[in-house]
């Protein structure tokens, strides 16, 4: 009964600021509308019927959720380990790629190693793409950040490449790869949603990475890392394995978010794929605080904002922009507590343990 | 002239029932203290008693939840550290608040720049340290960057910044901890001047030896409350630490006659370099036994840090050789010395030792959490993590909540208890203990000194990497001198005097 109750209160707190973090968010966005003549009340409306009004619009909402989480989880890992993994995106590219073109590429498998393959590859190619920063810095110093930023930009140009040269489809009327075959197609959950099982794969990667970062050693060994590489090394730690390591779950991660996209969703990779995910999972992974649960109500929340914008606009006669300004005004006050906490008075508690995000900026 | 006696009226600053309460700690209740003109009063407590709080207070740092401060019999408002200073109230801090790349000058009139048409005026500025310099005696070089300057020369720097802000009263908070035995001396003639020229000094300490020497009055704070005030010459070390502690303590390390054992530990020639690959050990050697405790005195800085690090795998060495129960350790990383029997309880427990945001469960396994019991096949088996560290937790006397408790929430004494339990625990063959007791309280530090005796009753070779003279003298058994990355004298403890040690780290043989 004491435990329930302790463990009620900590709860309480550790969702206190985000939630009034969104709260406030959504009331600064509300003084927008209002001071441009729309109806706040239809604005909002749009924005959740888009999301949730129909059993269609839960569907596509969660379509974008599945890799959200993907890449949240991605941003995340990299966190646990002090590393500020930004080449999400450019991963999530690799994956994409790489799951394409086994899915076009190899014929003639059975479904159950086809989809797998595919996925793995993906997984690979993302993890590969991640691992090369890490070396990096774990070799030369070369910050992360810098570096995944770079990485992005050649797996986009890269990507880009391929899809328009070697991996082109000349039979299509756009730039695109071939279609891959049947056999690595992720099934549909409902056949008339585009929803697929990638959702209940990235469920299933949230139960996996809180597995690996709390039950296991390789886990805390990135843990501690993260948390002071001086005490790391002193247990025994091999450091530089580990940045290693965590950027390379990181990526695969991201990968596999990537080959959800071309297996469970467009079948082909076009050369205009844009994505995005890659980007606001810095986001979706600052507003978790690097949780692995928490990772799925603030996937979903981005994925709604995304979804509802549209209806919001038609009802309102607003720009989505504003979506933007509130996602930007979750993130500054989940970045700057500070402000949370002065808005409500709330007092700070020493023993939060607080969230790490980088360590070792501009340092050898 | 009014007549000579005790006249509330030459209190120059006396403090009156403050309060200062913080979430779960009152850390002054009630306090009373007053300090009269000329004279070093003493504030002598143990860590967590209030001391700083209330010098903070009096600083501006803090604002006190209830009470007074009155300054010449007026009622002072102090919200902050520039009001202390209109005051004439000037701190030390224990740690510098010094700009090592900007020289002596710059930085005693940062914040207070005297200036003309705009421009800096440096030469006024000089003259004026100069001449502080010379009436209290002082020798600094005001052209001098603080980066070049020895502990203790940093130290005059921050007295002269407050005297130069003409300061009337001064607060020094733990002066002494970072000054050889030397430095001290030098230290205390300073003071000793400024009391002469009116001046009056809040002494902050733990060091019974030191408190006696140089205090008019001492006042014993415990628990936030104010235990006594008493005179030097009314008292003694065991009286002071009792009031401290609030029991009896023994302060002499009681031990058997060393029984030495075979040589455990072998260095030979070491040399190290440190991170900027300058020569930090230049050419060490020295054997530890089994049964013994080996005792490396010496001052901050002169290699200990780097001889450490190379004998536990933590930085690789240049030349000569260790070994560890004939075992050689060169090119070992840490796990690999560890296995060999060795536990580390490293100078700097927050840094290396302690994963502050880690539960005290996890800091307890935290060299052996890789293999069994605590893990198989990669995957933790909690229940016998949580039954070891239970175990520890009440073997060692480490006083949390429970075994979730978030170390950083822990006092310096526990965490420090929970390194050792951690080290202490495995099977061990040597002990390398470095500062294992710096800016602990009295009762943790005997709780600590009796455990590494009992750890070389146990047949088990200690080294201890200390800076405090006391601490080498009642542990060890053999005591050597490193001063410069050599060391400067092996002497069996019983030759060993506090003068000649200080000496020696002062790189005098004698």
């Amino acid at each position: 009964m004491n435990l329930l109750k302790k463990l009620d209160k900590e709860w309480y707190r550790k969702l206190l600021l985000p939630l009034l973090a969104i709260i406030t968010a959504l009331a600064i966005g509300a003084v927008i509308i209002a001071a441009s003549g729309a109806s706040v009340i239809d604005a909002y409306q749009g924005l959740i019927e888009g999301a949730f009004g129909k059993p269609r619009a839960i569907a596509e909402t969660l379509v974008v959720t599945t890799p959200y989480i993907l890449t949240g989880l991605a941003v995340a890992f990299g966190f646990k380990c002090g590393l500020f993994n930004i080449g999400v995106e450019g991963q999530l590219y690799a994956g994409a790629v790489s799951a394409a073109f086994v899915g076009y590429a190899v014929k003639g498998l059975p479904v159950f190693i086809h989809l797998p393959l595919a996925m793995l590859v993906g997984v690979l190619g993302g993890a590969v793409w991640g691992a090369i920063p890490g070396y990096l810095k774990a070799k030369t110093g070369g910050h992360e950040v810098i570096n995944t930023i770079m990485m992005n930009h050649i797996m986009l140009r890269l990507t880009d490449y391929l899809v328009k040269n070697p991996m082109l489809d000349p039979t299509a009327s756009i730039p695109r790869t071939a279609y891959i075959e049947k056999t690595a197609y992720l099934p549909k959950i409902i056949p008339a949603f585009r929803l697929h099982w990638g959702f209940f794969i990235a469920l299933a990667a949230v139960f996996a990475v809180y597995f690996i970062l709390y039950k296991t050693t390789v886990g805390f060994e990135i843990r501690t890392v993260g948390h002071n590489q001086s005490a790391a090394r002193y247990a025994g730690m091999n450091v530089t394995k580990n940045f290693i390591l965590a950027m390379a779950v990181s990526g695969g991660l991201a990968g596999l978010a990537g080959a959800n996209e071309v297996l469970g969703l467009n079948y082909y990779l076009p050369a205009s794929f844009i994505s995005g995910y890659g980007f606001d999972a810095i986001a979706i992974a600052l507003l978790a605080k690097s949780n692995p649960f928490a990772i799925i109500p603030s996937a979903l929340l981005w994925a709604s904002l995304r979804n509802g914008a549209g209806l919001m606009q038609i009802r309102a006669g607003i720009s989505i922009d504003l979506v933007n300004i509130i996602q930007a005004c979750v993130i500054m006050f989940i970045a700057a507590p500070a402000i949370i906490r002065w808005i409500y008075r709330i007092k700070a508690v020493k023993a939060e343990g607080g969230m790490i995000l980088t360590k070792g900026w501009g340092k050898a | 002239m009014p007549a000579v006696g005790v006249d509330t009226n030459d209190e120059l600053l006396s403090l009156r029932g403050i309060v200062k309460a913080f979430p779960g700690v009152l850390a002054n209740d009630h306090i009373d203290f007053a300090l009269r003109k000329g004279q070093i009063h003493t504030l002598l407590g143990e860590n967590g008693a209030g001391k700083t709080t209330l010098v903070n207070i009096l600083y501006g740092l803090y604002t006190p939840d209830e009470g007074e401060i009155r300054i010449n019999g007026r009622t002072a408002h102090i919200k902050q550290p520039s009001d202390a200073l209109s005051f004439g109230i000037g701190m030390v801090h224990q740690h510098f608040m010094l700009i090592p790349i900007m020289s002596v000058t710059e930085n005693i009139i940062l914040g207070n720049e005297t200036t003309k048409y705009g421009f800096i005026n440096r030469q006024k500025a000089k003259d004026k340290i100069r001449s502080l310099a010379q009436q209290y005696h002082f020798d600094l070089d005001p052209d001098a960057l603080v980066r070049d300057l020895p502990i203790g020369s940093q130290q005059r720097v921050e007295i002269i910044k407050a005297l130069y802000r003409e300061a009337e009263i001064l607060i020094l908070d733990e002066p002494t901890a970072v000054l050889t035995t030397q430095e001290t001396g030098e230290l205390f003639s300073i003071l000793r001047s400024m009391k002469d020229e009116g001046k009056s000094i809040i002494f902050i300490s733990h060091k019974l030896k030191e408190v006696l020497e140089i205090s008019d009055v001492i006042t014993v704070l415990r628990n936030g409350k104010v235990v006594g005030s008493v005179k030097p010459d009314d008292t003694d070390e065991q009286q002071l630490a009792s009031m401290m502690v609030g029991r009896e303590v023994i302060l002499q390390v009681e031990k058997q006659k060393m029984i030495r054992g075979a040589a455990v530990l072998k260095v030979g020639n070491l040399r190290v370099n440190d991170q900027r690959g300058l020569c930090a050990v230049n050419g060490v050697s020295f054997e530890v036994h089994e049964g013994e405790i080996f005792g490396i005195a010496g001052v901050q800085g002169n290699g200990q840090t780097e001889l450490i690090q190379a004998l536990t795998g933590l930085t690789p060495f240049q030349t000569g050789k260790i070994s560890i129960n004939n075992n050689g350790v060169s090119g070992m990383n840490p796990r690999e010395v560890t296995v060999l029997g060795t536990a580390h309880i490293p100078e700097d427990r927050q840094q290396y030792g302690l994963v502050l945001p880690y539960p005290v469960r996890d800091n307890l396994i935290l060299c052996s959490y890789y293999a069994a019991p605590f893990s198989r096949h990669h995957v933790f088996d909690f229940p016998s993590i949580t039954s070891e560290a239970t175990r520890l937790l009440e073997e060692y006397d480490i006083k949390a909540p429970g075994i979730h408790t978030i170390t950083d929430t822990l006092s310096g004494g526990n965490q420090q208890k929970t390194v050792v339990a951690r080290e202490l625990a495995r099977e061990i063959k040597l002990l390398i203990a470095s500062q294992p007791t710096r800016g602990l309280d009295v009762g943790s530090i005997e709780y600590i000194h009796k455990k590494i005796v009992e750890a070389r009753d146990n047949r088990c070779a200690v080294l201890l990497v200390s800076t405090e003279l006391d601490e080498i003298m009642s542990l060890a058994d053999t005591v050597a001198v490193m001063y410069k990355g050599e060391i400067v004298k092996t002497i069996p403890v019983e030759e060993a005097t506090k003068e000649k040690l200080g000496l020696l780290m002062a790189g005098i043989d004698a």
